[in-house]
């Protein structure tokens, strides 16, 4: 019995790593722009596949090992996904910021967006699915009736990492500090010589980059990629974000991994096919309670 | 001026021929998966018929009632969902107007869909579709595979003799038609046989999902002998790898969905030395079933699937059906009623996943087999299960 509550425990912390990888994204463009990007399911799903071309040409063109194409291929997917993230911003949400559209319309935009970026895929490399190389030989390890693999622990580890790199730089970092100031004030940070522009540029490309590595991780966790798989886990973590309270970076983590374990755990407890229904009932539970959300601030202006 | 009206009448000629020309050409409706979930099945079916309607119009066309007739093949994309797999159908028999219908394969689009041709009077033929669904109390759907209530005893059989098992736990895909029909079919012969409770786990998951962890962790507490998974190949690559992950070491009972040629691409090495029930055997086949694996295997680069082999059967049979009318009347729906008559009255279809005969419910009476996946990941002959 204990076995198998703390092995749903390991699957519920791996399962919710994705969740707060890709929620913190999220969290953070609504932090500064208080825009919902939705695109952002879609950037995840581009990252695994841009870590699936990046893997695959090193292991067959340049013919290094596993570790070594592992630890290229993840600064390459970071940079790589996060200019995805920045384009999107320079090409579709600028212009819009620029005419003074209302957010509505920004939103509906990153919607197109995450569409644009389903369809392209599918247009340019067809439905077949990829099935991602392995990148590093599993072991199984079993510990008194309880198994995990080194990959598990390594995405659980990496998510708790990227939580704290992020949190570091928003609340110690002078850019941290225009960000919060910018979420403050949108039109009074430029008139103190703040430069709004590149401090959005830079809220992009830290959470694509990071939607780029959960893409990575979840590839190789999960090795069978296809167009649409961003759709689903996407629109979750914007659920997860919302229930820890969006904005927040410590929301979005919490909430990533509070998803994850009620997922996990519904289906322990419960028959399988109540799995959605009693979990965001759940959510649903703890949204009415506190519509903020965990962290959340009350604000009067939201989408 | 002798001329000129020489000229005149040949232009006439010509231009009354232009639309008769037209009518020589028999229209087939493919309602076929090309993206979604399952990509490969739509390629295998198109490929399949591709290769066919090359040979046809290669040798001159269809003989029908003394007349030669091309073939023209029109594939829609069914995205691998019930909901379009409805509006495709409707689009074939509607706009395209053609006069009979393959597809869709999975049972989960064939269902709806078959509502769909039984309504508008068009014959359609099934070619992967098992559950019994698909064609009951639908005269004008047809199916070329065998049903699910024969294909389940075949995987309880085979597994209690194979695999020594005394229990099964199974995991399927709530969502899918095809797949949660298996697995409650399996369910009931497994405990009528064994004894109640020896199915001791049964766990369900989307379609959409990724992570079966939660799932796996509790039918791998309930120790099963085996683990029969009712899934479409996608899904069963994942699956496979993450009962590994955990720890599973015992075997996997799979069904014809997963017959796939791309489930070794996305599955590798842990679906290596698990069994399958499927329709035909592509290792060490003979015949023409042997001459169709050669020519599609040269032509397209891999072994073709059980769907393109289906495929294949299921065109035959409806070109066969339209030979037997006796002459095409160019009228829609005297056509389509006399292809329904004609499909009804085959006694006996001799096809390259075996040999068939159609029962009142226009369901081929005809034999399953067993597969193992070899160490070089082909699909291996294991054994063959005839109806009674």
């Amino acid at each position: 019995m204990i076995e198998t509550i703390i092995q749903n425990l390991i699957n519920a912390l791996q399962w919710g790593s994705f969740y707060a990888l890709i929620a913190l994204g999220y969290t953070m463009v609504y932090g500064v722009l208080t825009l919902i990007n939705f695109a952002h399911g879609d950037v995840f799903m581009v990252g695994a596949y841009i870590a699936f071309f990046v893997a695959t040409f090193i292991l067959t063109v340049l013919g290094l090992p596993g570790w070594i194409a592992l630890a290229l291929t993840i600064p390459v997917t970071m940079i790589l996904t996060s200019m995805v993230g920045v384009s999107l911003e320079r090409i579709a949400y600028r212009p819009l910021r620029r005419k003074g559209a209302h957010r509505l319309y920004v939103v509906i935009t990153a919607l197109m967006c995450g569409l644009i970026l389903e369809h392209a895929n599918l247009a340019i490399l067809g439905a077949s699915r990829k099935a991602f190389p392995s990148l590093i030989v599993e072991h199984v390890y079993t510990v008194g009736g309880v198994s995990f693999t080194n990959l598990k622990i390594a995405v659980i580890v990496t998510a708790i990492l990227s939580f704290f790199i992020l949190q570091w730089i928003v609340t110690q970092t002078k850019v941290g500090m225009a960000m919060r100031a910018i979420s403050y004030d949108k039109f009074a940070v430029p008139l103190m010589g703040i430069p709004i522009d590149s401090i959005i540029v830079i809220t992009f490309a830290l959470g694509s980059s990071f939607a780029g590595l959960a893409g990575l991780l979840f590839a190789m966790s999960y090795p069978v990629l296809e167009p649409y798989m961003g759709a689903l886990i996407g629109w979750k973590a914007f659920i997860a974000a919302v229930v820890g309270g969006i904005g927040d970076i410590r929301g979005a983590f919490l909430g990533g991994f509070l998803l994850g374990a009620v997922e996990i755990l519904v289906v322990a407890v419960f028959p399988s096919t109540y799995r959605d229904l009693i979990a965001f009932t759940v959510l649903l539970i703890i949204l009415s309670l506190k519509p903020t959300g965990l962290f959340g601030i009350a604000k009067t202006t939201k989408i | 001026m002798k001329k000129l009206s020489t000229v005149f009448i040949f232009c006439v000629l010509l231009l009354a021929a232009g639309p008769g020309m037209s009518a020589d050409t028999i229209k087939i409706g493919f309602n076929i998966p090309m993206t979604g979930d399952i990509p490969k099945v739509g390629e295998s079916s198109k490929f399949s018929a591709e290769m066919l309607k090359a040979d046809i119009n290669g040798a001159g066309g269809l003989e029908v009632g003394g007349k030669k007739y091309m073939l023209e093949f029109v594939y829609e994309d069914n995205e691998a969902k019930a909901e379009s797999a409805v509006t495709t159908a409707l689009k074939l028999i509607e706009k395209d107007q053609v006069l009979a219908m393959i597809g869709p394969n999975s049972s989960k689009q064939a269902v709806p869909a078959g509502e769909v041709a039984n309504d508008n009077e068009t014959v359609m033929v099934t070619p992967w579709s098992t559950n019994p669904d698909t064609t009951l109390d639908r005269p004008w759907v047809f199916r070329a595979a065998f049903l699910d209530p024969f294909q389940g005893p075949v995987a309880v059989n085979f597994a209690v003799k194979t695999f020594n098992a005394k229990t099964a736990a199974v995991l399927y895909d709530l969502s899918n038609d095809y797949s949660k029909g298996l697995a409650e079919i399996f369910k009931d012969v497994f405990e009528k046989k064994m004894g109640k409770g020896t199915v001791v786990a049964f766990e369900s998951h989307g379609t959409k999902d990724q992570d079966f962890s939660a799932q796996l962790t509790k039918i791998i507490g309930a120790k099963p002998d085996f683990i029969f998974l009712p899934d479409n190949y996608n899904q069963v690559a994942l699956i496979v790898k993450q009962a590994h992950q955990q720890g599973y070491k015992g075997q996997f009972m799979g069904s014809d969905a997963w017959g796939s040629s791309e489930l070794m691409t996305l599955c590798g090495d842990d679906c290596k030395g698990l069994y399958f029930s499927t329709h035909y055997a592509a290792a060490g086949a003979t015949g023409a079933t042997k001459e169709f694996i050669d020519r599609y295997t040269k032509k397209y680069g891999y072994v073709p699937d059980d769907v393109a082999a289906l495929t294949w059967d299921a065109t035959r049979i409806v070109l066969k059906a339209i030979q037997d009318t006796g002459g095409l009347t160019g009228k829609l729906k005297k056509d389509r009623k006399a292809i329904l008559n004609a499909m009804a009255a085959i006694p006996s279809f001799d096809g390259i996943t075996g040999s068939m005969k159609f029962d009142e419910q226009g369901d081929p009476v005809k034999c399953a087999v067993v597969v193992k996946i070899s160490d070089t990941g082909e699909f291996e002959f294991t054994e063959s299960v005839c109806p009674e």
